[in-house]
């Protein structure tokens, strides 16, 4: 099973986020990951999925999801070299006394401390999702308070046309 | 207003409707559905419609007031697919609204084109858990090829206009519009648009040329080849085009049961229904081909019996559907065209030419003759299977047969023999008891003339008998036949064959009396127990002027053979025990 990336284009209709993620529970496909925001079309909305599943399995539900109406178009980023991005907030006990020591650690991460409080902080992280985990990794022997992540948001890189990617 | 749409209305003897006049929610829903030619709605009235209810008083619709919203959308149901127009009804909020559901299941699994609309509570009580309430575009996201929840009077018309559209091209399927009441009672001057344009909707699929080439050459270069031919077919209105491409290519053809009738029973060529219930001949062909071609078939697991890699281990597959999603969904394809099936074969019969097919047809029909469907006759004992072919020879085939779901189902789709699109009317996909009396009202409304038969267990038959009234009040001709074997049979075989003879619950001794039930409708009932009182009963209920009711009491032991029990594939066939 191969993780993939496949971005959603849809009208912006009450009740689309609904009708998508139904679609993968009754065609039996997980999502791992949802993210949907604005585009540079006003009433359009992308929504970023990330999922698993063979070749068969994400052609058959890129084909699914073209059947609803209000979705536009489908397109496997995988198949194509692509820019993803999370975001991730963290929060951290840590006393302001350790300020330095952490930002040790978090800027080689280009991430940010961007809350400061007596007993914890908050740090800030953009990147992929293997850059987000071991920002974590680095942070757990403080000891993690709360952790809040978004789901892959993605582009296909330019040099790829848009009409090559695989797009149904 | 365009010119069509004037000479629409004049044509149907309307009132001029006029564009720009202030009119209610209501009165643009009905409108609207002037405009797309609807002539029969069925529907139960309710509060939250209570504003289209007082619309339709005295209007130009004929409304058909079923007993219950189940009866309403099967008979909805049954119309369209009588007639490949889209069938419409109406359901108030709440418990109307969810009484729906059985029936959009069972449209959106076989592709029918309904128009399903509800009422709803207003808007300002939307999400509160208010009296009668339902969040049903909601509930019906999984079951609908698209919904819509009016929340403007204004996009009211082009949610109609796009709802029909929606439902009728492409893979048809059922479309629901939610009104909730305050845009049913708003004004807005009326507008109708004369075009649809839904932004990534592919509404028709012509297959290119390439894809056409391709088609053909994997089918010529066959010497095993079969068609089979799915309800695409019908759907698509393709049956000349099948037709001609099968004769003109000397392939033989296998109706799906959702395909039957869109190739006559009757040609030398068909090899009749294939799968659980289907014959050896059909399913022998789908064993030994080397090449399948899907045309608008799905591929469903009562053919394949869900063990694809064994199902047509020697065969290529070609298939072509209009929706894409089927290509390679089910089985695997070596050829697949995305397209409607009647462009393909319009454009593929001019290329094809006969595959080298003789010696294989010539194996078809000796297998044909020596594995028909057959039953043991039995004297004064009334088969289930003679009654089917007594249905079949007295009407020469040329009926509307609907059924209801079990044994009675697998019966008339083996021994009526049909020969045109759109005559066997069946719940195929979802297999719904309780479907076939109202689908039958729905198809003999649409072709008053002919005659309709609805075949009936006396089971599926008591979830909808309630319709008797409307067969009654309407006089609808329709002529019910209960195979009534006094148990739910089909449950009855599979307790039998793979429960070990435990009956469990599947006893239907205490039913009505089904003829007095007719005539407490004021409808003609019948009853016959042997092969001779069945032809003379049956003779008279043809001969009478209306509907019909006759309880044929057949043998209640009998089995539908050939069968292949579930788990197992096509050559693990039963055939039966004579
Ligand atoms: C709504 C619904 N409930 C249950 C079933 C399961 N089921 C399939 S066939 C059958 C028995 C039908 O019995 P009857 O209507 O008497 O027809 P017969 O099989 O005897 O011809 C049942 C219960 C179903 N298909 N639909």
């Amino acid at each position: 099973m191969q993780q993939h990336t496949i971005s959603v284009l849809v009208n912006d209709q009450p009740g689309v986020l609904t009708r998508v993620a139904t679609l993968f529970g009754q065609r039996g496909f997980n999502i791992d990951s949802i993210t949907v925001g604005g585009t540079e079309e006003q009433g359009l909305s992308r929504m970023i999925i990330s999922t698993g599943g063979d070749d068969r399995q994400i052609n058959q539900l890129m084909k699914q999801l073209h059947k609803l109406i209000d979705v536009i178009s489908v397109t496997n980023l995988s198949e194509n070299p692509f820019v993803s991005r999370e975001l991730a907030l963290i929060k951290v006990t840590a006393s302001p006394s350790q300020l330095a020591e952490l930002n040790g650690i978090v800027e080689p991460f280009r991430a940010a401390i961007v809350d400061v409080g007596p007993s914890s902080l908050i740090v800030q992280v953009t990147g992929d999702t293997e850059k987000i985990d071991a920002l974590l990794v680095l942070l757990q022997s403080y000891g993690v308070i709360e952790l809040t992540r978004t789901g892959s948001v993605a582009m296909a890189r330019s040099i790829v046309p848009v009409t090559a990617a695989a797009t149904v | 207003m365009s010119v069509e749409m004037a000479e629409l209305q004049k044509k149907n003897g309307i009132p001029p409707i006029q564009f720009g006049e202030e009119v209610t929610g209501a009165e643009t829903l009905l409108r609207c559905l002037i405009l797309e030619e609807v002539e029969y709605i069925f529907g139960y009235p309710g509060g939250a419609v209570l504003p289209i209810y007082d619309s339709l008083y005295g209007s130009y619709f004929k409304h058909i007031l079923t007993r219950h919203e189940q009866g309403a959308i099967h008979a909805a149901d049954g119309y369209a697919r009588a007639t490949g127009k889209p069938g419409v009804c109406i359901a108030t909020s709440g418990p109307g609204a969810t009484n729906l559901v059985t029936g959009i299941a069972t449209a959106q699994m076989d592709s029918v084109p309904l128009v399903c609309i509800t009422g709803n509570v207003a808007q300002s009580l939307i999400g509160t858990d208010a009296f009668q309430e339902a969040n049903i575009t909601g509930i019906t996201i999984p079951i609908t090829k698209h919904s819509y929840f009016v929340r403007d009077i204004r996009d009211l018309p082009r949610i109609v206009k796009e709802a029909f559209h929606i439902a009728t091209t492409g893979r048809p399927g059922p479309v629901l519009i939610d009104i909730p009441k305050d845009v049913a009672n708003e004004k807005a001057p009326f507008t109708y648009p004369d075009k649809v344009e839904i932004r990534g909707y592919r509404a028709s699929l012509v297959p290119s040329d390439k894809e056409v080439q391709e088609f053909v050459k994997a089918v010529s270069e066959a010497k095993r080849p079969v068609i089979l031919a799915g309800g695409g077919i019908i759907a698509a209105q393709a049956e000349k085009e099948l037709r001609d491409f099968a004769e003109k290519t000397r392939i033989p053809v296998i109706n799906t049961f959702m395909g039957l009738g869109g190739f006559p029973g009757t040609h030398e060529l068909s090899l009749a229904m294939p799968g659980m219930h289907g014959n050896y001949t059909a399913n022998q062909a789908l064993l030994n081909a080397d090449c399948v071609i899907g045309l608008g078939a799905r591929f469903d697991d009562r053919i394949t019996m869900g063990r694809t890699k064994e199902f047509a281990p020697k065969a290529r597959i070609v298939h072509v559907d209009i929706d894409p999603a089927e290509l390679g969904k089910n089985v695997d394809t070596a050829v697949t065209v995305a397209g409607d099936v009647k462009s393909t074969l319009a454009k593929a019969i001019p290329l094809a030419k006969a595959c080298e097919s003789e010696a294989w047809i010539s194996q078809l029909k000796e297998w044909k003759e020596q594995y028909p469907y057959k039953y043991k006759k039995d004297g004064d004992v009334l088969k289930p299977q003679a009654v089917i072919e007594l249905l079949y020879n007295s009407t020469d085939g040329e009926a509307i047969v609907t059924t209801d779901v079990g044994q009675h189902q697998m019966w008339t789709a083996q021994y009526y023999k049909f020969k045109h699109p759109r005559s066997f009317i069946s719940s195929g996909g979802l297999g719904t008891m309780g479907f076939g009396f109202p689908a039958a009202i729905g198809a003999q409304i649409a072709h008053p003339d002919r005659t309709v038969i609805s075949v009936v267990g006396d089971g599926g038959f008591q979830m909808t008998n309630q319709e008797l009234a409307i067969v009654s009040q309407y006089n609808i001709p329709v002529k019910v036949a209960i195979v009534n074997n006094q148990c739910l049979g089909m449950v009855r075989q599979w307790q039998e064959l793979f429960y070990d003879n435990r009956y469990s619950q599947i006893d239907l001794t205490c039913s009505p009396d089904f003829v007095k039930l007719a005539e407490a409708y004021g409808v003609k009932g019948l009853r016959a127990h042997t092969p001779e009182e069945a032809e003379a009963v049956w003779a008279e209920a043809l001969a009478h002027d209306g509907p019909v009711v006759v309880d044929f009491r057949v043998a209640q032991e009998e089995n539908v053979y050939p069968m292949v029990a579930s788990g197992n594939t096509l050559d693990q066939m039963e055939l039966g025990d004579d």
